[in-house]
Formats: C-alpha cells, structure tokens, sequence
C-alpha cells in the first residue's frame, strides 16, 4: 500500500502520549494517522506500570515533568469524565518511618504547594493509622495528597485512540518503522517519506512518540542526539480478598533515583505493590525474577506488614523509556517537521494529556494550521461495566440484548456482549481483549476464558483459531494437528 | 448423549439448589431426589452437563460407582441419565454469580436473563481451577505457549487443535500425566515431565500407563527456573533441587521447545465459599463440613472436588450423593444427624474431610496422606479404629469407613487420623 496522500501529522507510537496527542489533533481539521508497531495500541510502556496518576507533588517545577505533571492529572480527569474509563480518586499516603523522612516529605508538600496542588495536609502517625490501620505501627507521620488517582493506563489509552480513531484520526497497528527516507535536498518543504515493514506513509509533520525505541526512530530521521535507556520495574499483583488492605496509594518516602515500592489498590479492586527500579540494556527484557520480588516484598512490607508473596495472582514487569537526560525531550529538532516526544519517564503517564497539548502548540509555532473542527465529538460511548452495575441494570441490559447475559470470564464476570464491545473498539488479540475488559486477569489467569475469547476473536475477523494470537504476530496459542504452525516474524528482538 | 431440555421459566423458589453440573452436581441431584426432593434445580455454566468429565476423553471412570471402566464422557453420561430419568431441571449456559446468606440465588444466561431465585437448601458443586505459573512464581518472559495441563486438554479433546508442538510439562499431577500421553499420541513431541517433589504427583497406574508405556522421561526433584521467548515460548531452563526444593542452578539445561504445560496442582473454587464467609480448611482450600458434607452455614453443603480435591470422579459421585441426599432433607425439615465427634488430621495425614461425624449414621472419612510409606501402613481414628494397608502414598485417597457402632462411646471426642508405619510403636 503505496500512498501518494500526504498526512499532515504522522505520529509514530501509539502510547499514552501518541494516543493523546492523536485525540488532541482530531480536534482540528487535519489528516493524521498514528502508527503503533505492535498489534494494538498501548502494548508498550503504557501497559505495564503502576498505573499511578500521580498527586503532582513529586516532581520538580524546574523541569518540563514536573510543570506537565499536574495539568497532566487535570487532563486524565476531564479524559475519564469523557470517556468512561475506569479512574479512582484515591490519593496519595506518602509516609514517613523517621525524623529525617518527616523532614523530607515535609519538603515535598511544600513544593506541591508551590506547584498549586490543593489539599494537601501533613498527618501525624495517629492520624496516619487511623486512615489506613494497616500500615506499620512504625509509621512517624504522612503527608495526604488527595489529587492522586489510580487507573489502568492501557484501557485508559485504548479508549483514548478508540476516541481519536472516531473522530478521523488513521490508527494503524503493526506497522514497525523501518526507514525515514533523507530530506529533499532540492525540496525543503517536501514531506517526510516514513516506511514501515509493509507501507509507505507521508506526512508533512512527525512526531516521535516511539517510547522505548524513540532514540532508534531519531536516528532513521538522522537527529539522534539522545540515548533512552530503559529501566525495568517489576509490579505484583495480590489477591482481590485483600482488598481494603489500604484504601490510597502509599508511598515510602523517594530515594533520589526512584519513588520505591508503592502499595497501592488498582482500580480493579486488587492490590499491586512494586515497581523495582534497574536499568538495564535490552528493550525487550521484561522477565520478572526473584531477587525482584524478593526486593519489591521486603520493601512493601516495611509500609504494610501483613503483605505476602503467598498472595501473588499475577506478576509483570514494564520498563520505563528513560533518556540520558532524565528528562523528558519535547520539540523540534534539526530535521524540519520532525519533532520529538521522547524519554516520557515517571511522571510521564500522569503528564501526558498535557505533552500533548503543548506539542499541538509546538505544531503550530511550526506552521501547521489549526482550524476547529464543528461536529468534533469529546465523547464516546463508555464501555458498559456488567459486574459493577445494579441488578436491576443487569436485567434491562440482558433484555435488550441476551449477550449480556452469557458469560465469557467467571473469575470477573465478563459477558460476551463486553467482549464484542471492545472488539469493535479494536481488540485484534487476547491481550486486547484481557486489558480492555478483564476477560482472563481473575484467580484463574484465563483457564476458562482463554478458549472462549479466541473462539470470538477469530470469529470477529474471520481468521481460523491458529492465526488467533496473544499479543501479535508470532504469539499463537494453538495449532492444527496436520499442519506446522503458522510461523511469522518474531517482533523485535 | 440426552441433552435434557431447558426448564422455559425459573420458579422463584428451590427446595435444592445444585451449583455445578460435574460428577458432584449431577450425583448430588440423584441424592436428593432419592430423598423426596421436589424442586431441584441443578445449574452448570457451560452448554452440556458433564463438567471436567467431558474432556476426560480416556478410560479409568466408573469402576466403583458404575462397575465399568469407562470414559469421562461416558462416565457424564451414566450420570446424566440418572438425573433425566428423574425429570430433574437442569438449566446449563448459566452462570451463579452470588449467593446471599438468605440463600437468595442470582443467575445470569442468555435464556432467562438475570435472575434471583431462593432455595431451601444449596449445594455447591463447582469443583476446582488450576493452580496458574502465578501461583508458583515461575520467573522470565511471559511469552504465548504457556497454559496450565487442563486447559490444553480441553483445547486438543473438544476441539481439535494442539497446544504446540514440542512441550515439556511441570508437575506430575494427574492432568499433566494423562496430557503426555494425549499429546504424543496426537503427535507432538514431549520433552518430559518435571517435578519439584521426589515422587510424582499423580496416582501410580498413570505414571505407569501414561509415561512409562510411552517412553516419557520423568524427572523427579527437578523444576523449570525459566521461561525464554518473546512472542511464543521458545526454550525453557530446568534445574534440580536440593532437598529444601532450592533449584540448583550450577546443573541447569536449558530445552528447546514451544510449549510449557502446566500441572502443578488443583484448588477448590471457593468462590460462592467466600461471599457465604463459610469457615474454610486451610489444608483443603473448601470448606468445613459436616459428616453430610453440610458447611459451617446451615443448608449449604460443599461436595465434589469443591470440597477437596479427590482423586477418581467415582469418589466425587459418591460423596455428592450424600451431600444432595441430606440437603433435601434439610429443605424438606427434616433431623439433622447429631455431628458429635470431632476428626482431626494427625501423624503424617495433610488433612481430613468431613470434620466432624455423627454417632447416628454411617459415613467416610476421606484423607491424604502427607508422606509416602511403601510398606505395611496402620492408618487409625483415634482409639476407635485401626486397619493396616500395604502402601499409602500422597496422590492417592485413603478412606475409613465409620460405622455409628465404631464411634460407640466417642461422642464428644476428638479423633485424629494418623497413617504410620506399622513397625512405629504408639506415642
């Protein structure tokens, strides 16, 4: 699929901050298309955090993180309000267990107040354990930040592309860049030729939002002048019977490199508690170990003394797209209409919905016209929620339409209608469906579900069951008994 | 197979309640009936009553509850056949998603809807899941190609496809045995079985007739430490271990293959167990029960691989049978047998079930033991009785029978269940 048509923005990576910013732009009367090269959006860095938008006290105002941060969680807020995902105002427990780490979150309330976040109050230990009675009797003092929320990022950015994608934005997956032809020495204002593993894409404008791989995307584009390096945190996910255990995000007092190991409920009802936090060199390294989970428990049972390895349900690790210059790299470069939305680490997530409204900005300074679109929808239909509705709900939505009334996954009660739903949305993949709907995240990790969702996955597309995969190219999950499986590319590494 | 026909409307309220439509369900159905029960109504989740038994597709069912060796379908059917035969509802497709303790039932299907209904008494018969790589923290990658033994037995016996084609497979439990032999029979190649303990986990005959007989290495004291791939499972790292079960990783190799399989153990679905706040064993995972399988809530009663995991589904038919006789009695306010003797797992037993027994009826006592003695064994309840057997090994039941007569002057006791040695002199 050659194509002559012109994009007037390219975005390369569909993560929170590609996802965001292609809803941003569907604002205008622009022709965009967002490229995601695996095989659905939010498959990256986006999926596999601790899903954390964040009380916007932590990071420093001098730096482009910490000035995005709280406009970022203002903008999840009014995303959710639109779109429906699943986002709980939890707040913030940053605890003290000594003098010194009294002192110190003393100084970051401090600064959120400086930074304009509301509500922040400093809490004595009674106060403390009289919030959250479980945490350890050695607790000295917390701050309480209630602007801080959990959320799962991956459906948050799914429904946010579903939005973009509604309102004429081209969401493309499984297109891997490959090359990004050299500029036109005798045309400077010629488009960028951008070319993937099976199409050619044009566009007047690029952005960088390749997270992980934004350091190798600069380097096709010729003006790789930073180096990302990812750095994994491993995330454990305990029982739902312990739910309640704390009812915010607790949060030990930061070390200078990372905010250490958080115990936090998700919005799912369980509890997660991690992230580790070690670079290391490969992109693909998201293998969980056991010096990880012995560090993660040890440390969160330093805040929470009852937390146990023996309630592990599920476990992942995620890297964190870090640049060499701890901080996020936003803009122009020397390629013209080539910019960069690169190194997005913590708190990258919470800013992103306002990244992306400065790089719609940063577009505009670069000549690209904004005009506002009269018929934009900001809203979608929310996903229905079967489990969480009232019975009475349940039976008006089963009435008009028996698919609500045929369960798909047990563990979370999800119907086949939910299913169908988010297929419509863009599921192509089992993980597509388990991180849009929950179909396969119970105490059963899938068990039951697994055959239910391929055999509606490949109906959906009308592919045969071998061709249905877990996450893309080369992950199937079964194969005929006459033939070799289906063998493809491996992505990446 | 007589699939039964769909009762068109629910009635608003149940004597008997049966959640589980597997070999407990079914045979927990027939037993109330049995008992004068009028409004059964027994409720499965998938298309077909049957549970587990239909993807069980290999003999070695029946031998005791239908004096034939038969297979799971086949077992499903005989069973099946007693509840038609008894124009007792069946309602499948349908899933229970709560229990209040007023016994207030609610239902979802895509035939009647969501609804409530109330019953006099409910049985829970929702068998097992498999224990997942979650639940013993197998680090590395989480690449496709990784499932637990019953799901690829029900994707290869239902509905034709492979799980891979060169798998090794952890844990020797029953599943993971009768897979090696399922697979490699439908052609894929299995690299082996490892396992943590120094014994395997699934009952002798299957060892035998599942690995020996085709060649299948098992390796004892041995677990995988690692999962390579990206996508698709690519090779996995095995290692011994020592005698704390700490995998020695100096005498690692790694196996090419694309298929890791599960079989690492089963636990009782205590769903409805916990929104009931019913009292749970923690060595069985179910619940308490009584010598009728009742639990620590009057009118819900637990039977089948719900209640423990059991070794053969004859043994599943027959304790649900009690379970369904004694909860129509309940609906039908009748006597409960007095529970007066309390059991309690002793030397070298990891647990027992029921927990208490009557000095009015007879009934089973059913326990693992924790270690394997191959040699005369003394298996006793506490002065009461004491019987030798030659062997007792863990992934095999052991049972007493108990007569109201053996527990003649007991009431009020507490027995302990002990399997020893024979040679062991008395504590």
């Amino acid at each position: 699929m050659s194509q002559d048509r012109v994009r007037d923005v390219l975005i390369i990576g569909g993560g929170a901050v590609g996802a965001t910013l292609a809803r941003a732009l569907s604002r205008f009367h622009l022709d965009v298309a967002l490229l995601e090269w695996q095989a659905e959006v939010a498959f990256g860095v986006s999926k596999a955090n601790s899903g954390i938008v964040h009380s916007a006290m932590h990071a420093s105002p001098d730096t482009l993180k910490g000035k995005l941060e709280y406009p970022g969680n203002l903008g999840w807020r009014r995303l959710q309000d639109e779109l429906g995902f699943g986002l709980n105002n939890v707040g913030e427990v940053l605890v003290a267990l000594d003098d010194e780490q009294l002192v110190k979150i003393e100084q970051i309330r401090q600064q959120g107040i400086r930074k304009g976040i509301p509500g922040t109050q400093a809490w004595t230990a009674e106060r403390t354990l009289d919030a959250q009675p479980n945490l350890t009797r050695d607790v000295k003092g917390a701050v309480w930040a209630p602007t801080a929320c959990v959320f799962n990022p991956y459906e948050a950015v799914m429904l946010v592309a579903d939005a973009a994608r509604r309102n004429g934005v081209t969401i493309a997956e499984e297109q891997r860049v490959v090359a990004i032809d050299p500029r036109d020495l005798d045309d400077p204002d010629a488009p960028l030729t951008v070319r993937t593993e099976t199409d050619v894409w044009r566009a007047r404008f690029v952005i960088n939002a390749a997270g992980l791989f934004a350091d190798d995307i600069a380097e096709l584009a010729g003006v790789r002048d930073f180096q990302i390096l990812p750095r994994k945190g491993e995330e454990y996910l305990l029982d739902k019977r312990l739910s309640g255990i704390v009812t915010s995000i607790i949060f030990p007092c930061p070390s200078p490199v990372s905010k250490g190991t958080l115990v936090n409920p998700t919005v799912d009802g369980t509890i997660m508690v991690g992230p580790t936090a070690q670079t290391i060199d490969d992109k693909f390294d998201t293998s969980t170990t056991e010096e990880g989970a012995a560090q993660v428990f040890t440390n969160a049972r330093k805040l929470v003394p009852t937390i146990s390895e023996r309630d592990i349900i599920a476990e992942f690790a995620g890297l964190r797209p870090v640049s060499d210059t701890e901080d996020f790299i936003v803009g122009p470069t020397e390629r013209r209409g080539f910019l960069n939305a690169a190194g997005i680490q913590s708190p990258g997530l919470t800013g992103a919905p306002a990244l992306a409204e400065l790089l719609v900005d940063l577009l505009a300074d670069e000549g690209l016209e904004l005009e506002e679109k009269t018929d934009w929808d900001p809203t979608a239909p929310h996903p229905v929620k079967f489990a969480q509705l009232s019975t009475e709900d349940q039976q008006a939505l089963a009435r008009r339409d028996p698919r609500f009334a045929q369960l798909v996954c047990r563990c979370e009660i999800i119907t086949e209608a939910e299913i169908r739903d988010a297929m419509d949305r863009g599921a192509r993949t089992l993980d597509g469906l388990k991180f849009r709907t929950r179909a396969g995240m119970g105490r059963c990790q899938g068990g039951f579900c697994t055959w239910g969702c391929m055999a509606l996955l490949a109906e959906h597309q009308g592919i045969p069951m071998p061709e249905v995969t877990k996450r893309g190219s080369g992950s199937w999950i079964v194969c005929d008994r006459d033939d070799h499986p289906v063998t493809t590319a491996r992505i990446g590494g | 197979m007589p699939i039964t026909e769909q009762p068109r409307h629910l009635l608003s309220r149940y004597d008997v309640t049966i959640v589980g439509a597997g070999p407990a369900g079914l045979a927990a159905a027939v037993g109330a009936r049995d008992q004068g029960a009028e409004r059964i109504l027994l409720v499965d989740r998938d298309p077909d009553p049957g549970g587990i038994l239909l993807q069980c597709i290999h003999s070695g069912f029946g031998l005791h509850t239908f004096k034939q060796d038969v297979t799971g379908p086949e077992y499903a059917h005989l069973a099946l056949e007693q509840v038609v035969e008894r124009d007792i509802d069946v309602l499948t497709n349908t899933y229970v998603t709560d229990v209040s303790r007023e016994l207030r039932v609610k239902l979802m299907s895509p035939d009647t809807g969501v609804s409530t209904l109330d019953t006099g008494s409910l049985v829970i018969a929702t068998g097992a899941r498999e224990r997942t790589r979650a639940a013993i923290k197998i680090p590395g990658r989480r690449p496709a190609g990784v499932m637990t033994a019953g799901l690829a037995q029900k994707m290869v016996n239902l509905h034709g496809y492979l799980p891979g084609r060169r798998a090794v497979i952890l844990g020797s439990g029953d599943i993971g045995l009768i897979m090696a032999r399922r697979l490699t029979l439908e052609g894929v190649e299995v690299l082996g079985v490892f396992e943590l303990l120094p014994y395997a986990s699934g009952l002798g005959r299957n060892v035998v007739q599942c690995l020996h007989d085709y060649d299948i290495p098992l390796h004892l004291s041995t677990t995988v430490v690692d999962i390579h791939g990206h996508q698709r499972v690519e090779k996995v790292t095995v290692a011994p271990v020592d005698e704390d079960r700490i995998p020695q990783l100096d005498k690692a190799w790694d196996l090419d293959c694309d298929t890791l399989l599960l079989s690492i153990g089963l636990i009782p679905d205590a769903e409805l167990a916990r929104q009931l706040e019913l009292s749970l064993d923690p060595r069985t995972g179910g619940p308490v029960v009584s010598s009728t399988m009742e639990t620590s809530m009057p009118g819900v009663f637990s039977a089948g691989n719900n209640l423990h995991v059991n070794d053969l589904a004859d043994w599943v038919s027959q304790e649900a049978s009690v379970a369904g006789a004694a909860a129509g009695d309940v609906a039908l306010g009748r006597h409960r047998a007095r529970q007066d003797v309390t059991v309690t797992p002793g030397r070298n037993v990891t647990y027992v079930v029921p927990h208490t027994l009557s000095t009015e009826r007879s009934q089973t006592v059913s326990f693992r033991v924790k270690a394997p003695i191959y040699g005369d064994t003394k298996l006793q309840l506490g002065d009461a009785y004491t019987r030798k057997v030659r062997a007792v090994v863990p992934p095999e039941m052991a049972t007493i029978k108990v007569s109201p007569k053996l527990l003649d002057g007991f009431a009020g006791d507490t027995l302990r269940v002990d399997a020893i040695p024979a040679e062991e002199e008395e504590r």
